[in-house]
């Protein structure tokens, strides 16, 4: 298994991974990611549903600048990825890549489920990072 | 308290200029505006200026004239434009001043904007795996809001194909080759539904506005359109904005919406009054969604109103006549007051080739990251 993106992002369930978001204690308002740092202190961590319904999502058909994007593909190697957000009811909703051979496919309210996806980058080897695929 | 008059305008085209600089074509805007009301450097007795990409504004000081005027340097994101003319709006307004200069330039490189998370106060993880881009923002917006209220992607490119036509008759515009429908829709996909002629590019310009307390016009015997109304407003609550991991579940609304709600109620006018309009339109969906959010249509008639011709040159509500940053491209710094800009042109009949007619009333708004909106409505 390769290292994840970064830590606290997501953590692996046995059935499944689970997306790590903050609830701020104040006022009930969550947020993903779980915030770092100083504002760390004002959120509880709260693991998200399995499973959410997509929110809106396009396809990313050019290479992203670099940096900040650590792809291992370059501009001749690069393949179109979609990405999307995802709707955790009565949650949050999550900006995520999306695993899908067919984007065409994709319709806001298709059920999507958090994955984990190997992520080849230029500078760090693999990284596991969470993505979503249709459920 | 005193009206404030636009008694100049001045600008360097939009587009790309290989052997100047951002400053260079700030400080040509200046002297243009200067010559459009006959007035020196030294007659101006405050600037408010700025540009995202192209360096402090006041390094046009040496250039223009070490003269000690009060010159402040605006950063506001998109907005920067915007909000130097409301700084300057309120130096006047106020009575502290009668007679001052608001500048913006900028020069962006090619290719879509750099961005940087950590800058923006983001994980690096966001940008390392390839969602920090504009364009994707853009493009999910749009995506959701044409499920919504039922618009096409026809509607998409007819936005861009009237942006392209309208600059084919602006002078300061950079794109200014007409471009047909099916062009505009066959051409390479950005990020879908957005096509290549769909989105505007970071580019070059410069724009300078003189503005003047009535008595102070009236005293140098010029004229000019009247601000009647100008307001910059952040990012509430759920509203959907760029370079956001998360959304709130309980949806919000733009900070356009509260910008223009903000602008019509100090000019004590409406929507309905408008007679021609520029608003922010980095893609043709921001058009679209920005139609509605500045209050000129309900949700989903844009579709019927694209179709029809409504927002033409020669429609009941022409918007974008210059082209838009669609065609003149967005220089972040500039945009803003390129609008204000061609609003004037348009309330002075100075548009030659793309005059709307019978416009007493002219509405501006720029919007952009990180989630702010500034709008202004000059009048005849």
């Amino acid at each position: 298994m390769s290292v994840a993106v970064a830590e606290g992002v997501f953590v692996e369930r046995s059935d499944g991974p689970r997306l790590i978001a903050g609830r701020r204690k104040s006022d009930g308002e969550m947020r993903f990611p779980m915030p770092k740092g100083a504002d760390a202190a004002l959120y509880d961590p709260v693991e998200l549903a399995p499973e959410g319904k997509l929110w809106s999502y396009t396809v990313q058909r050019f290479r992203p600048k670099t940096p900040p994007y650590i792809g291992a593909d370059d501009e001749k190697t690069f393949k179109p990825f979609a990405v999307g957000y995802v709707e955790f009811a009565g949650q949050v909703i999550v900006e995520g890549r999306i695993l899908i051979e067919d984007p065409s496919r994709l319709k806001i309210g298709l059920p999507m489920k958090v994955a984990i996806e190997d992520f080849p980058t230029s500078t760090r080897g693999d990284v596991a990072t969470y993505a979503f695929r249709p459920a | 308290m005193s009206d404030v008059h636009i008694i100049g305008a001045g600008i360097h085209p939009f587009g790309r200029t290989a052997d100047m600089s951002g400053l260079d074509q700030g400080v040509f805007a200046v002297r243009e505006a200067l010559a459009d009301a006959g007035l020196e450097w030294s007659d101006m007795q405050f600037a408010f200026g700025g540009s995202s990409a192209a360096g402090n504004a006041d390094a046009a000081l040496p250039r223009l004239g070490l003269t000690g005027v009060q010159f402040i340097n605006i950063s506001n994101g998109c907005a920067t434009g915007g909000s130097s003319l409301l700084s300057g709006y309120w130096a006047i307004k106020s009575g502290e001043f009668d007679l001052g200069v608001v500048l913006g330039f900028d020069k962006h490189p090619r290719g879509a904007f750099n961005a940087d998370p950590e800058a923006s106060g983001l994980p690096l993880w966001y940008g390392e795996t390839g969602m920090m881009l504009t364009t994707q923002f853009f493009a999910m917006k749009i995506r959701r809001y044409m499920d919504l209220y039922g618009i096409s992607e026809t509607s998409l490119g007819r936005v861009a194909v009237k942006a392209f036509e309208n600059a084919s008759r602006t002078p300061h515009a950079w794109r200014r080759e007409p471009v047909g429908l099916q062009v505009v829709m066959s051409s390479d996909m950005l990020s879908d539904p957005l096509t290549k002629y769909m989105f505007c590019s970071p580019a070059e310009g410069g724009v300078a506005l003189i503005l003047a307390s009535d008595k102070k016009m009236r005293e140098l015997g010029l004229s000019g359109p009247r601000v009647r109304g100008a307001a910059v407003r952040t990012r509430p609550r759920g509203s959907f904005e760029v370079f956001a991991p998360s959304l709130d579940v309980e949806r919000g609304v733009a900070p356009t919406v509260l910008a223009s709600k903000a602008a019509y109620e100090m000019a004590g006018v409406g929507p309905e009054d408008i007679g021609v309009a520029q608003i922010q339109d980095t893609e043709s969906g921001a058009e679209i969604m920005h139609m509605a959010e500045n209050g000129f249509c309900a949700d989903g008639e844009q579709e019927g109103m694209l179709a029809e011709g409504v927002t033409n040159l020669d429609g009941r509500l022409p918007i974008n006549t210059d082209g838009g940053c669609l065609a003149c491209g967005e220089p972040v710094g500039a945009s803003g007051l390129r609008q204000v800009y061609e609003n004037v042109q348009q309330l002075r009949g100075r548009a030659e080739g793309r005059q709307v007619a019978d416009a007493k009333l002219g509405y501006s708004q720029v919007y952009g990251a990180p989630g702010l909106s500034a709008v202004a409505i000059l009048e005849a």
